[in-house]
């Protein structure tokens, strides 16, 4: 059993749901796993870190730590490191989480994994895999010289347990200096979009250029709406103006693991794989039998997706 | 102004992956080296900024076996004034990578500005920029992709999820990591890449400035391919009944909705 603290990450006070993945898996794995949140006034989401697991809940507040920014952060966790000495640090691979992460393992001299898609322990040590190569291989991680092991893992690779509603928690206020840090951040300008990041989503109901239009992709958004899921897009979908690049999976856009991936009109080609391959369950509606994309699906739907795709939708408002 | 450019060279996207003997990394034969596509929009920033203020200077620094010399060439053919190469073992971790590079750094090429690109296209890690950044006790920004200049810091957009950027000020010196949409790279022109083949890259050594393979802080090892998935199940039938059969599997044998 090992020492555990998980950084438990929120925007504008909300936490993000790939934190309490780790702190469940970890609770679940019977480590002493305790919470840290960072920020201006955040102690109030101690109760939910409970819920999931956490056995104790630390904040290090202040009106400094209001935005993100790498270097005070990592500050503010290094000083949760020193008061509560864990042997294992975890965040999320999100962007605030990869970005911080790796600062810390500088300040704290210690090892990192990063994006590692499952999370397993023997005993006190962490065990991880990752993918390498955009996911045309996986490896699995040792740390050597047995000190502070860090790690980020895939937001949603784990999946989310129910929380223990019953429970609740208050955060222990931990005081650490952050003055002297350098990056500030001027303001957050928020997406236009309110729709779900396909990186946050636990359902991805991508399209790909066959959708033709941006209009189209409307049938998609009922689909994705139906299930709590975001909309995803292949490049092709994107380069012709049918998306955003916030919406693109694949190599150089994102990379998603979600607990269901449904790519519609999608080929299949091992760019676009490489951000979804990970994926727990995958779908894939294509009018081509032969499309590379039904090589990795669960499921596989030779047909129209414009007949296909509101079929399922029809189906799953019936539930 | 001195603006620093650190680059990996990595296999060409459309490489197919074999693994080594020992399944601790891949078989370098028959490898197609190529700049990090990431690193081509630090590059290009970098020399933009060069281009914009007289007197200053590009150096590109690139840390690896002695092929990745290869790759500061390349840099250099697109218009970096200097290189530096320092040696490290292709078994290195980004911790021991960002510990040769902070260390050649501060005794080759202290910078006001240092880029990288947001990750490197063969671990993914993307860990190495706020690693020297941290090392150097600098500021660092990460997944940029626009910057202003103003006079002894950068404003950097840096783009996080849901399509929303943070815009964040930093105090020169300070790191940047780029990500697509920071620029457009230039291609480098055949007379350059002549030129920049005579050009010297100084060679830092590890000993000399004091990086060990006891810096080294994780290994990777039984690599694997990921396995040939099994063939899923086909769902047939007209619209309708695939949607009925695909929702009935999704609930009670995937459990996933
Ligand atoms: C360096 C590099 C990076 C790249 N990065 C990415 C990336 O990040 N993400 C990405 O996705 N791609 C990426 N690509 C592009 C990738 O190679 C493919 O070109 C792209 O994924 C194809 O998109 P698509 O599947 O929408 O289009 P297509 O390949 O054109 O496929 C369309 C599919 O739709 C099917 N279809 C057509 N009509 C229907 C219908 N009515 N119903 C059902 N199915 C239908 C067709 O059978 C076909 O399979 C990259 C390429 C390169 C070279």
């Amino acid at each position: 059993m090992a020492k555990l603290l998980v950084f438990v990450e929120q925007r504008d006070g909300k936490a993000k749901k790939s934190s309490f993945e780790l702190i469940a898996a970890a609770a679940k794995a019977g480590h002493e796993t305790h919470a840290v949140l960072i920020g201006a006034s955040v102690s109030g989401l101690a109760g939910e870190c409970a819920q999931y697991g956490a056995q104790a809940v630390h904040a290090v507040e202040n009106a400094s730590l209001d935005k993100y920014t790498s270097d005070a952060y990592a500050k503010a966790l290094q000083g949760a490191i020193k008061a509560l000495s864990p042997e294992i640090v975890l965040a999320s691979h999100t962007p605030m989480g990869k970005d911080l992460m790796p600062y810390l393992s500088a300040l704290c001299d210690a090892g990192l994994a990063s994006d590692c898609t499952s999370l397993e322990f023997d005993g006190a040590k962490l065990k991880l895999k990752r993918p390498l190569y955009s996911g045309k291989a996986t490896a699995e991680v040792e740390f050597l010289g047995g000190g502070l092991q860090l790690a980020t893992i895939r937001p949603n690779a784990i999946g989310l347990p129910k929380p223990d509603t019953s429970k609740s928690a208050t955060a222990t206020a931990l005081s650490v200096d952050v003055s002297g840090t350098k990056g500030k951040c001027l303001e957050v300008q928020k997406g236009a979009s309110t729709r779900p990041d396909v990186t946050e989503s636990s359902i991805v109901v991508s399209g790909g250029r066959s959708l033709k239009t941006a209009e189209n992709f409307k049938i998609l958004e009922e689909l994705a709406d139906a299930v709590q899921g975001a909309v995803g897009a292949s490049r092709a979908a994107v380069d012709a103006g049918l998306r955003p690049h916030r919406d693109q999976v694949g190599q150089t856009g994102k990379v998603v693991a979600p607990q269901l991936y449904i790519a519609a009109g999608i080929s299949g080609a091992i760019q676009h794989l490489a951000g979804m391959r990970t994926s727990k369950v995958i779908v894939a509606i294509n009018s081509d039998p032969q499309a590379p994309i039904f090589q990795i699906a669960d499921y596989a739907i030779v047909g129209d997706l414009f007949q296909v795709v509101p079929a399922i939708t029809a189906e799953i408002k019936k539930l | 102004m001195n603006l620093l450019v650190c680059i990996k060279q990595v296999p060409d996207t459309e490489t197919k992956i074999k693994l080594n003997g020992d399944s601790t990394g891949i078989d370098p034969a028959g490898i197609k080296w190529i700049v990090s596509p990431y690193d081509e929009f630090a590059i290009e920033e970098a020399l933009r900024i060069k281009e914009k203020n007289a007197g200053s200077t590009v150096t590109v620094l690139s840390a690896g076996p002695d092929r990745v010399v290869d790759a500061l060439r390349t840099a250099l053919a697109m218009g970096a004034d200097n290189a530096v190469h320092v040696e490290l073992p292709e078994s290195a971790d980004s911790f021991m990578a960002a510990k040769a590079l902070a260390g050649a750094i501060k005794k080759e090429a202290p910078a006001e500005l240092i880029f990288f690109g947001k990750e490197a296209i063969d671990d993914g890690a993307a860990q190495v920029p706020q690693l020297v950044a941290g090392f150097l006790g600098l500021p660092g920004c990460t997944v940029v992709c626009g910057l202003e200049y103003g006079s002894g810091t950068v404003t950097a957009k840096r783009e996080i999820e849901g399509g929303s950027f943070e815009k964040v000020e930093l105090p020169l010196p300070a790191v940047i990591a780029a990500h697509k949409g920071l620029n457009e790279p230039r291609y480098a022109t055949l007379p350059n890449i002549m030129k920049a083949k005579k050009k010297e890259v100084k060679a830092v050594k590890l000993a000399d400035i004091g990086v060990s393979q006891a810096d080294q802080k994780i290994k990777l090892k039984n690599l694997q391919l990921p396995p040939p998935k099994q063939a899923g199940k086909k769902i047939e039938g007209d619209a309708a009944t695939q949607a009925k059969t695909l929702v009935d599997f999704l609930r009670n044998e995937a459990k996933v909705i």
